[in-house]
């Protein structure tokens, strides 16, 4: 109100602000920038300088410039100041192999390779179609000839040798596959209007995942073979299958149940005026859609099991984390039980990393298909 | 769905192996015999007792007997696998009957005997259980202790023992317990414990075979309970049971009569001993009693030897004298029933 | 969520019955008819299965001679624990053993899910930090720490707790009465006076006292805009009530402080090697999630909000806690839910470095009373329950702060 009773003074505009940098900022505008742009993080900036200048050179000194490169006696080791690669050299096939038959040892070796291409193999979208359901059990089958012999020439190794990397991929891969159709089932299951059923996958699911891997571990070892009947005994491996397929199906059936709803209401009601039966319109409408956008999250369960099968070894079985206990127990090598873990954080790294970035690289493309704008 | 896993579990067990060993008598040994296995249950890692060497081969004082078994019924010592387990697992394992013997120094007690639905076949080894500590520390008896931490194998009557009898002497300590030989080992040389306590014997395998210098460790000379180690196996096969027995009594008396694998042969052809004849298979039929070749014994002898000189071979070396262990001709306690 | 059509017990259904067989077929092609079918053959399969196994349990255990029931909680235990927070004897009975094993489940989860939350939210803020170097720095720990397993964590972190640490009489000072060493932490506490425990009431009515402050500043920065200062008068009522019992109770000083006699520390109090490692695994390894879940909110809250509190001139630090840490947390707490829920299921870990947690103790209570189903069966109600408790309570904040939509 005031403006306008005043009078008398003219209208001057301010100066235009200069046009924006055409130029990309050189790298002195970025260090101010990302780095000291406030005189806080000007602070933070310097002390983490500091601390890397501290710590990277004699982690690099340990790791690369004062360790021991080649295969070498123990004895060797203690006159170097950093690491012992030795010691990966002397154990790197007990740790991935575990007490295989040492000159029968590219069976397992061929056997990871196979495991490993399958995973690869199956992670390409060209390849989401049938041929997968053939691909896998021929793929298995190998796999289970190679490790376990008896045929072809080969020579039967009974599974109590097996170990190492061949376990590790064995009970995660196999534990998931097996888990994804019990899954489905429970996840059905819990969203159907048949109370009995529903109460009872609710049940099963709730149950599992109140409880942690290793009490059902420890009912699969201890309390199993009092369930069988008087002289009917399972091996202590397919129990730690068992066992981990009955727990992966909980955690597998709530990323469905998620994938399920997350399918438009208009999806099933298309189905039924189509005049789908329920299975039909399950199988061909929505499973293939919920399933497709739950590929993600099922990577993530994968790769969250894929750790946890290190549990097995609380059980005694030989994997590949128990191979890595075992190697680091040699007497002579005790000293450079870092050199042994960090070798198999490495292998464990190697597999959980690719895979989460290939779940997050698949939902973006998953993604993009069925953005509605 | 359990429904859908027993499935699973069904279709994968006709991969895997799954095998039928209902304990009535005799079938146990049936099982043995058609499998042409035996399936023995051993230390994970026991130098002097049983322990593999990096190609996988397993040796010592549990495992000679394992494969003296194996010889005695299948006729050839190397048809016998060997599943590690630890003190945790074994009784679950031969219970399930994942193994066929458990002769993984196992102490034979009552609770044991009576409700683990197994049995003892014999003292292969009387042990007693004992302490071991650092020698800078000074430590020369029970009383020293108090406040030390003691690391123990979790599932054992040594975890049971060391309770007891710190209690009773009134001495404070931190028990530090871990299910596996090895994390125990770990701890107590990096020196989260002061003293390490189980079998003498095992202390002994311990010091001379995982210790970074023997020297630096003592035994103390205070045993504070009996441990009679022997075979355990499931009930309900007495034939099984008398072999296993037997096979222990067969070098018990190969060395009380003199037999060993250097003179076997000659004994066999020239001894006037009619007890060495029985056991040896030159008269009597005596293998055939216990559903065994006649030469049983002979064989066990030729290749392993009596039992002392298998305790030479395997527990010597540990700087274990014979002790309890020796015969009762020697002073020791070891004592086999006539073979007649 | 809504269910669908498929609920369809009054609907004809898809497969409705052409007039040839309608007469017939009407029965079985009723979905109301199929589903009692199905679920009495559910109901049927499950007791088949469960009778199976019970009986052969029953004929095992009865083979085996083993007295089935919860009578051996009452028996002597016969074991010593390493740590307990309650009075432990080998005297005591197995039930009393497991109760401490419980207790040292909790003890070492509720610390791990405090520590865990603490460095998760200082990580995720980190990965955004407009300073470069911080953010990749985090988002190093965050990649590397979540995609090793934690047995590894665990393993690693023990076996360099007691190879670095030295033995108790070359112990590290930290602070004078703090040791550190391969037998633990030792700190020294207020020696034994009922005094204590006085003060400890008096500080929770100072903080009864502090929250009735805090909900009278709500009113009046709802009434004026202005919000009165509650720090300082809330940190005043709460150490001034304990101050004022302590010196009531004659202002005690006499401490407890551990002191090298023998092997070992004697007095004080202690954190075992064991714990502080489980303790930092579950923490380095649970923060990195809690990290990424943190992050993940923080971009839930659409960056006009951030415009919006710098418009109206709050600076960065008030910006992150009143503007969006309040509106990240609705998308926060269901993720970060599960992760305490993992935390906790995880700590049964423990028995793998010997830390005595429930599974640890239950695990030498199986082997010393061969009762293998009665301990897995309390194992799995411990958890479940534990799981209830913290969800229930987790529930109930979150519906605290969901948004109020009129």
């Amino acid at each position: 109100m005031a403006d306008i009773t005043n009078t008398g003074a003219n209208f001057v505009p301010t100066e235009a602000r200069p046009a924006p940098l055409a130029v990309r900022p050189g790298p002195l505008t970025w260090l101010k920038e990302n780095l000291f742009n406030t005189w806080y993080n000007a602070l933070i900036t310097l002390i983490v300088i500091w601390a890397l200048a501290n710590w990277i050179p004699a982690l690099f000194d340990w790791f690369v410039t004062s360790a021991l490169w080649e295969a070498a006696p123990a004895d060797a080791c203690r006159e170097v100041a950093g690491a012992c690669w030795a010691f990966v050299y002397e154990k790197w096939r007990f740790i991935l192999f575990g007490t295989y038959p040492f000159e029968q040892q590219w069976r397992p070796g061929a056997a990871v390779i196979l495991f490993i291409g399958l995973v690869v193999v199956s992670c390409f979208k060209p390849m989401w179609n049938k041929s997968l359901l053939v691909i896998w059990p021929v793929g298995l089958v190998v796999c289970w000839i190679l490790l376990s012999g008896g045929i072809l020439g080969l020579d039967y190794v009974p599974n109590n040798l097996w170990g190492g990397l061949p376990i590790t991929l064995m009970l995660a891969v196999i534990g998931c596959l097996l888990a994804f159709p019990v899954s489905i089932a429970l996840a059905l299951g819990r969203r159907s209007n048949m109370p009995i059923i529903k109460a009872f996958c609710v049940g099963y699911i709730e149950l599992i995942r109140g409880v942690p891997l290793i009490t059902v571990l420890f009912m699969a070892s201890v309390m199993f073979p009092l369930f069988m009947p008087e002289g009917l005994t399972i091996d202590k491996l397919l129990r730690a299958q068992v066992a981990i397929i009955m727990f992966a199906a909980a955690y597998l059936a709530e990323v469905v149940r998620g994938g399920l709803q997350a399918i438009p209401k208009g999806q099933y009601e298309a189905a039924d005026s189509m005049g789908l039966s329920y299975w039909q319109s399950m199988v061909f409408i929505i499973l293939p859609q919920a399933l497709k956008i739950t590929i993600p999250p099922q990577v993530n369960t994968f790769i969250g099991m894929f750790k946890d099968t290190s549990l097995v070894l609380i059980v005694g079985i030989f994997d590949l984390m128990f191979t890595m206990r075992v190697a680091i127990n040699d007497l002579e090598w005790r000293a450079y039980y870092i050199e042994g873990m960090v070798f198999v954080a490495i292998l464990y790294f190697l597999f959980c990393y690719s895979m989460s970035k290939y779940s997050q690289w698949l939902e973006g493309e998953l993604h993009r298909g069925h953005k509605r704008l | 769905m359990k429904k859908l896993s027993i499935a699973a579990a069904a279709a994968s067990a006709i991969a895997l192996t799954v095998s039928a060993m209902p304990a009535q008598a005799g079938e146990q040994l049936d099982a043995i015999v058609d499998r042409d296995e035996l399936i023995c249950g051993v230390n994970t890692g026991l130098a002097g007792f049983g322990i593999a060497d990096s190609q996988g081969v397993w040796t010592g004082f549990d495992v000679e007997y394992c494969r003296a078994l194996a010889l005695a019924i299948l006729g050839d010592s190397s048809k016998v696998s060997f599943v590690p387990l630890s003190s945790v697992q074994r009784f679950p394992a031969l219970q399930a009957g994942e193994v066929d013997i458990l002769s993984r120094n196992t102490t034979w007690t009552l609770t044991r005997d009576a409700s683990l639905g197994a049995t003892f076949a014999g003292t292969w080894f009387y042990d007693g259980q004992g302490f071991m500590v650092r020698a800078e520390d000074g430590i020369g008896s029970l009383e020293d202790m108090n406040g030390a931490s003691v690391c123990v194998e979790s599932g054992t009557t040594t975890e049971l023992n060391l309770a007891d009898v710190f209690a009773a002497r009134g001495i404070d300590y931190e028990p530090v317990l871990f299910e596996a030989l090895q994390e125990v080992l770990t701890a107590f040389f990096e020196g989260r414990c002061d003293v390490y306590t189980t079998d003498a014997s095992a202390l002994a395998a311990v010091r001379t075979a995982n210790a970074p210098n023997p020297d630096d460790y003592v035994i103390l000379p205070d045993l504070i309970s009996k441990e009679p180690l022997g075979p355990m196996l499931r009930r309900g096969d007495d034939e099984l049971y008398a072999i296993s027995r037997w096979v222990l009594f067969a070098a018990l008396e190969a060395e009380e009569k003199g037999v060993t694998s250097e003179n076997v042969d000659d004994m066999l052809a020239n001894s006037t001993d009619p007890t060495v004849q029985r056991l040896l298979g030159g008269s009597g039929e005596m293998g055939a009693l216990l559903g065994l070749r006649n030469e049983w014994a002979y064989d066990i002898i030729s290749e392993f030897g009596n039992y002392g000189e298998m305790y030479e071979r395997n527990i010597t070396p540990l700087g274990l004298p014979r002790g309890l262990n020796a015969l009762w001709t020697d002073g020791g306690i070891q004592y086999a029933p006539p073979v007649r | 969520m809504t269910d669908h059509v498929h609920s369809g017990a009054g609907l004809p259904g898809p497969s409705a019955p052409t007039p040839k067989t309608a007469p017939k077929t009407n029965l079985l092609y009723s979905e109301k008819f199929r589903a009692i079918i199905y679920q009495v053959v559910l109901i049927a399969v499950v007791i088949g299965v469960g009778f199976f196994l019970v009986s052969n349990t029953l004929a095992n255990l009865a083979a085996r001679g083993i007295n089935s029931g919860y009578g051996f909680l009452g028996v002597r235990a016969g074991f010593d624990i390493g740590e307990a927070l309650i009075e432990y004897t080998n005297d005591d009975t197995y039930g009393r053993a497991l109760l401490v094993g419980i207790l040292n489940t909790i003890k070492v989860a509720i610390f791990g899910i405090v520590l865990a939350t603490i460095v998760g939210v200082i990580m995720g803020i980190a990965r955004l930090s407009s300073n470069w170097l911080v953010a990749k720095f985090a988002s190093f720990y965050v990649e590397v720490l979540r995609n090793i397993p934690l047995l590894l964590h665990l393993f690693f972190i023990y076996g360099l707790l007691i190879n670095i640490l030295p033995r108790p009489r070359d112990s590290w000072t930290l602070l004078p009465g703090v040791f550190l060493s391969n037998r633990g932490l030792k700190y020294p506490v207020m020696a034994e006076d009922p005094i204590w425990l006085w003060i400890i009431i008096a500080m929770l009515a100072g903080a009864v006292g502090a929250y009735f402050v805090a909900r009278r500043a709500d009113r009046i920065q709802a009434e004026t805009g202005q919000r009165p200062r509650t720090l300082l008068p809330s940190l005043g009522l709460i150490f001034g009530a304990g101050f004022a019992v302590w010196l009531i109770g004659g202002a005690p000083t006499a401490v407890n402080a551990p002191e090298l006699r023998g092997f070992n520390f004697q007095g004080g109090q202690s954190l075992s090697p064991e714990f502080l490692a489980l303790l930092l695994g579950l923490t380095i390894y649970t923060s990195a999630f809690i990290a990424e879940i943190v992050r993940s909110g923080i971009q839930a809250v659409n960056y006009g909000q951030t415009e919006a509190a710098k418009a109206v001139g709050l600076n960065p630090g008030n910006t992150l806690r009143l503007v969006v840490l309040p509106q990240a947390l609705r998308v926060i707490i269901p993720p970060i839910t599960s992760q305490y829920l993992n935390l906790t299921k995880n700590s049964s870990l423990a028995i793998a470095i010997g830390y005595p947690d429930l599974v640890s103790v239950g695990n030498t209570a199986l082997n010393q009373s061969g009762q293998a189903i009665e301990i897995i069966a309390i194992f799995m109600t411990v958890y479940l329950s534990l799981s209830l408790i913290t969800s229930l309570f987790m529930n109930w904040y979150n519906g605290r702060i969901a948004l109020t939509e009129r």
